[in-house]
């Protein structure tokens, strides 16, 4: 039987999920009622000085939604707590101590100043919690205001206020970046340099979540007007993943612990952060679509996964496909594939081919015999997958790769099996002559 | 009350007002908005889709679906109404399952279609109860004036369509309201609040389409005369006579027509003074036949049996409309051939059945037969073209007449569509495209692109 609990940064959770800081993990009462179903552990709901902001009486929620209204994205324009630090702290404290085999990590966010954190870092270490996360990632409201986003998006200021934490407390120290960034990289060498202990990511995008078209007005809005919001949900998981990856095989942060987050909404996506090389997760979206509950689904799923696979922990697997990961560059330029779909498979729904004939390489041929029929034409396939893409039954279109030997019929060329990149490539002027 | 409910013979208000209104309701609830913009989400939008190649006006299925997903009904409707003009009447009784659902790609995996056919009376339903400004306008008058007999569904289609291509169209019908099997024909509950008359309302609404009522022809007007004072004729007549049963049939009250039962209940206010027997035999196996037998068992008849002489197969009513038949409650009996209608004074009593096989694809009889009793036998074994109204200046196959693609008659003025012509299923839809095809043929007639 698998073991799924997890050491992060000396943190220990009975499983990888924690429970991301945002709403859910607002106080008390959602906390305990989250530990109750089931969740590893919570980052707070991040804390900030007092006196606390005010958030609108408005909408702070919106969706992107599927045809059923399954919720694809997700926006938020709600700013970080809006109680009082004390009774925050208070029931952290609380909290810690009733539940003591779970991870209790406070976010927090003030005033880019070495005062404010010089000030804040002690009465969060007397609660008895395990760590603290630096809110750098939060794009909306508080980053008008100087923090949030606005410091993750310099990184002398993550590298600053990080050797701050570090200066003043005990704990261990994660930095939650922003994606509102060009580079990943960037912020989160900066975290390293300044001492942190790992990385966060991502915090939300940049967004807004429609037009109301009748009232003209930007969606949601608050008495007329909106601003923009945090995008996370199902949706930026493909963001995530690549800025974990990014971060993860940087040589200069590869062995940072990164904990994951963005988007996850079952195991499989969270063993896909791990695979990236994420120590943990963490949740948020999804269980503010369908409550906390879903956490036994998710552990139920991972267990079965890693058992199936023989990963005995967490670690086991953690960043197995890392290397994988490479620039285009590197691609092997002499490895060919073709589509080929299963005709029993196919429902002959033909939209493998229109998409090829419209859009793509018109390798898909619609009749045969002057009968419906769909196939893949090799002369014509550049094993784009654009079809296996599409393609609404499971396992109907397949890439199948040339063996060595084999003739890619679309350009009369033998395969080698000589590996070949762009760096040594005729075409590429840049190209690196052997030596 | 009770007591009428199992009374012997025919009557009328066997049931309870509570209970015909149940039951003469709409049959299939509509879709409402959340379950249309699921199931459209369930459309795979197929390259050259299948459901629209097996529609025989050839609606661009999924187009409309999609439209319906985007919350365009206007525009869903428009793509349904621009190739099938009576596209509402067509979600409510086009037997999609032996047509675009049958072809839907979603059968393969599922056994489940996606229900177009309901999505289709979405978008037809939501647009016709608020069409705004019209969908489809008249082109300049072309000077030409063409005669539609018939306003069944064929002529309809026709006639609309002639008015869209600037032509002047008299639509005459024997009938006092239009529609033909739309307005007589068709299960109350498949076309529940007058949604007949409605929809012929907004179809007329385009102009250009004079409707003269009660004229029939072969009585009231004649074809020479119509071919003289018109520049073209299209008829659309349908099909006015009833098959005989075969064999000697007594003078006896509870002995009908399928479809003239089928047309009382339909012009029929209240269904609790429509009679109706206790024991109902239907003879037949369409979907007259469906309908007369399950409108009976709605009106209160306690045993409805529809007696068929081959098997399930070769019923030429649907899996569905069996279905539908049995769900209600009426009997289907297979490979029985009436042999004798018994009468008593006047009235039905019953009738004797010869046990059938099939012996080298030929019908025999087994010797043995049966007695069904029943004060009400319904004659549903198929109508017929009657050609003696239309005179004898057309050429007839296998007794209907005979035109080809574009609904071109033997005759160069004369085009023909719907049921009255060879070689069709006898559906409403394909009724549409007659007329369609036909309008289209009479206007390149007319203009002289193409030499009559």
């Amino acid at each position: 039987m698998a073991d799924l609990s997890s050491n992060f940064l000396g943190i220990k959770s009975p499983n990888p999920y924690w429970l991301a800081s945002a709403p859910p993990t607002d106080k008390e009462y959602n906390v305990v009622r989250a530990f109750e179903a089931g969740w590893g552990g919570v980052v707070w709901k991040t804390v900030g000085e007092d006196p606390p902001v005010v958030n609108v009486n408005g909408p702070r929620y919106a969706t992107l939604l599927s045809q059923d209204r399954r919720v694809i994205g997700f926006n938020n324009i709600e700013l970080i707590s809006d109680r009082p630090l004390k009774q925050n702290l208070d029931e952290m404290r609380r909290v810690k101590r009733d539940w003591p085999d779970r991870a209790v990590v406070a976010s927090l966010m003030v005033p880019c100043t070495e005062d404010a954190w010089r000030n804040i870092l002690p009465m969060v270490e007397d609660t008895g919690c395990d760590g603290v996360e630096l809110n750098f990632g939060c794009p909306h409201g508080m980053s008008e205001r100087g923090m949030g986003s606005a410091v993750g998006q310099v990184p002398e200021y993550i590298e600053m206020v990080a050797r701050w934490c570090k200066q003043y407390s005990k704990l261990p120290i994660i930095v939650k970046l922003t994606p509102n960034i060009t580079d990943i990289r960037n912020p989160a060498r900066a975290a390293k340099k300044g001492g942190a202990d790992a990385v966060s990511l991502i915090n939300t995008i940049n967004s807004i979540m429609g037009v109301d078209l009748e009232r003209m007005t930007m969606h949601p809005s608050t008495d007329g007007r909106g601003s923009h919001g945090g995008y996370c949900g199902y949706a930026v998981k493909p963001i995530a993943l690549n800025m974990v990856g990014e971060i993860a095989r940087d040589p200069e942060t590869r062995g940072l612990p990164i904990s994951g987050i963005g988007g996850i909404t079952t195991w499989r996506d969270a063993a896909e952060f791990i695979a990236l090389g994420a120590g943990n997760v963490q949740v948020c979206t999804a269980a503010m679509v369908y409550g906390f509950k879903i956490i036994k689904d998710l552990t139920d799923g991972l267990a079965n996964f890693m058992d199936e696979h023989g990963y005995k922990t967490i670690a086991d697997f953690q960043g197995k496909a890392v290397s994988t990961i490479a620039n285009w560059q590197q691609l092997n330029l002499n490895h060919i594939e073709k589509a080929v779909i299963n005709q029993d498979l196919c429902i002959q729904c033909g939209r493998c081919h229109v998409v090829c004939e419209d859009t793509s390489h018109q390798a898909i041929i619609a009749t045969l015999n002057g009968k419906r029929h769909f196939e893949v034409v090799d002369e014509e396939c550049v094993g784009c997958n654009l079809c296996v893409s599409i393609c609404p039954v499971p396992e109907c279109i397949t890439m199948h790769a040339l063996a060595p030997g084999e003739t890619d019929t679309r350009t009369g060329k033998k395969v080698t099996g000589q590996f070949a990149n762009w760096t040594t490539h005729p075409n590429n002027p840049m190209r690196e002559v052997a030596k | 009350m009770e007591q009428k409910k199992h009374a012997g013979g025919i009557c009328a208000g066997r049931l309870s007002k509570d209970e015909y209104a149940k039951n003469f309701s709409d049959s299939h609830a509509p879709l409402n908005r959340v379950q249309a913009v699921i199931e459209a989400d369930r459309c795979y939008y197929c390259f050259d889709a299948p459901c629209t190649t097996a529609c025989p006006t050839g609606i661009d299925i999924p187009t409309f679906i999609q439209r319906i997903a985007q919350d365009n009904v206007r525009g869903a409707a428009k793509a349904i109404l621009e190739e099938n003009i009576l596209g509402g009447m067509c979600a409510r009784v086009c037997p999609t399952e032996v047509l675009c659902e049958q072809a839907c790609v979603r059968n393969t995996n599922e056994d489940k279609p996606v229900e177009i056919g309901l999505l289709q009376r979405f978008a037809t339903d939501n647009y016709l109860a608020k069409p705004g400004t019209p969908l489809f306008t008249r082109a300049a008058s072309s000077g030409k004036r063409v005669a539609v007999v018939g306003a069944g569904p064929a002529g309809l289609s026709c006639a609309h369509r002639l008015a869209m291509l600037g032509h002047a169209v008299v639509l005459f019908d024997a009938n006092p309201k239009p529609g033909g099997l739309n307005e007589y024909g068709l299960a109350a509950y498949k076309t529940v609040d007058g949604f007949a008359q409605r929809e012929i309302d907004w179809l007329l609404s385009i102009g250009g389409i004079d409707v003269k009522s009660n004229l029939a022809l072969g009585r009231d007007i004649v074809l020479d005369n119509l071919v003289r004072d018109y520049d073209a004729v299209f008829l659309g007549m349908g099909l006015a006579g009833v098959n005989a049963i075969g064999i000697t049939e007594p003078q006896a009250t509870g002995l009908r027509d399928a479809v003239t039962f089928i047309a009382e209940l339909r012009q029929s206010r209240d269904m609790a003074t429509v009679p109706i027997g206790r024991q109902v035999v239907v003879i037949g196996g369409g979907m007259t036949a469906v309908d007369a037998a399950v409108q009976s068992k709605k009106l209160g008849a306690e045993d409805v049996t529809i007696v068929y002489r081959r098997g399930e197969e070769a019923m030429s009513a649907s899996d569905y409309e069996q279905n539908w038949a049995k769900k209600n409650g009426v009997k289907i009996k297979h490979w029985s051939a009436p042999k004798e209608i018994l009468a008593e004074g006047g009235a039905v009593r019953g009738v004797r059945f010869a046990y059938t096989r099939a012996e080298n694809g030929k019908l025999v009889e087994t010797g043995e037969s049966f007695t069904l009793s029943a004060d009400m036998v319904f004659r549903a074994i198929g109508q017929t073209y009657e050609a003696a109204p239309a005179g004898s200046g057309l050429s007839l196959t296998h007794g209907r007449i005979a035109a080809d693609d574009e609904g071109r008659t033997s005759h160069a003025k004369v085009w023909a569509g719907g049921d009255c012509i060879y070689g069709g299923r006898d559906l409403t839809v394909e009724a549409v495209e007659h007329g369609k095809r036909a309008a289209i043929s009479i206007d390149k007639s007319l203009r002289g692109r193409v030499a009559p």
